[in-house]
């Protein structure tokens, strides 16, 4: 007899069974659409400038990234290069992309772009060094890299 | 033989497997698309050829160490470069390149002034950038991105009125869908409007 009446009432515990499903499909997403940050930024996080006549970067595996900002140490002057995870001079750009290179298949080289992240502070002519140093090895198609935007006045205040 | 049973393995731990790669993935995911103007280098080429250039087809664009800005060694603003770069190159006031010995022929689609004393032909109008090596980054990419709003709203133009749609719009079709017949008209535009940017050496 009190075996029934020990019965409770009322809504049962929803069931948690499918959380997992919906947890791994949560993942897939992230591990899908994820790409590793694959540097550590050496030299102030550049602030990049804005432009509106932007393109996409296509093909992402084809893409070498040049930084170029300020040192983090606010006492060293001068514009700073980074590649992969070191800080190097204009005259290493070259050894850098030939390394770049040699990571790709050889008829993929032509697509190749190098992209120029450079601080809206940095000082142009370090940006035309790095600029000679690619034409010199014919590295030709390069992108400055911008965020989107139409207001272009705070690029130079 | 009496198999010994192996009890079912618990899995409610799956659940927290699943969120510890779940938060590392959230934690390390970019999704920021990387985006910039695009823009080829010249060739570097052993041979000087001496082509000469007359003065009234070269804009010249020169900004100081101070951010300043003279065209036409007028003191102009940013946003006022792509206006008369527009005005410049669109002006056709002569004969475009001869191509395979045939004389040039005068441009039939600019909509500029037809003034005399400026650029000749969109095929030969160029766009002459001076720097200074003081120059911040900021300002030269701002010129460059008008220079580049120059091109695109006179190539926007010119596919509006013969193809009935705009530029970017070919582009955009020409990315989802690659087609031939887009890829010759994309070209054609190309060509009436080649960007001719030449950039000296900067003042030290």
């Amino acid at each position: 007899m009190s075996k029934f009446k020990m019965r409770k009432k009322g809504m049962p515990a929803i069931s948690t069974a499918s959380l997992p499903d919906i947890v791994f499909m949560l993942l897939f997403f992230f591990m899908v659409s994820t790409t590793m940050r694959e540097t550590d930024l050496l030299i102030k996080k550049p602030a990049l400038p804005v432009a509106s006549e932007v393109k996409k970067l296509e093909h992402k595996s084809l893409v070498s990234t040049i930084y170029v900002g300020k040192s983090k140490d606010a006492r060293i002057a001068g514009d700073k290069i980074q590649v992969n995870d070191k800080i190097i001079e204009v005259k290493d750009v070259p050894s850098f992309i030939y390394s770049e290179r040699a990571l790709r298949k050889e008829d993929e080289v032509k697509f190749m772009t190098t992209s120029i992240k450079a601080d809206k502070e940095a000082s142009v002519g370090t940006v035309l060094d790095i600029k000679e140093q690619l034409r010199d090895i014919d590295a030709l198609k390069i992108s400055f890299s911008t965020a989107k935007g139409t207001d272009l006045s705070k690029n130079y205040e | 033989m009496a198999r010994r049973d192996i009890g079912e393995i618990n899995a409610g731990s799956m659940a927290d497997i699943a969120f510890l790669l779940l938060i590392f993935f959230l934690v390390t995911t970019t999704m920021d698309v990387d985006s910039g103007i695009a823009r080829k280098l010249p060739e570097k080429t052993d041979q000087q050829s001496d082509v000469i250039v007359k003065e009234k087809n070269v804009l010249d664009i020169v900004v100081n160490r101070n951010n300043q800005l003279l065209v036409e060694n007028e003191y102009v603003k940013v946003t006022d470069i792509k206006r008369l770069a527009m005005k410049f190159i669109d002006n056709g006031g002569g004969l475009g390149t001869p191509i395979d010995n045939k004389p040039g022929e005068p441009c039939d689609y600019c909509e500029g002034a037809k003034d005399p004393n400026s650029s000749d032909h969109p095929t030969k109008a160029i766009i002459s950038l001076q720097s200074d090596r003081g120059t911040t980054y900021g300002m030269y990419v701002s010129i460059q991105n008008e220079i580049e709003a120059a091109y695109n709203e006179l190539r926007n133009n010119l596919a509006t009125k013969r193809y009935g749609r705009s530029y970017d719009a070919l582009l955009q079709d020409y990315d989802d869908n690659p087609t031939e017949s887009l890829k010759v008209k994309i070209d054609d535009l190309k060509d009436k409007y080649p960007q001719i940017i030449t950039e000296p050496e900067p003042l030290k």
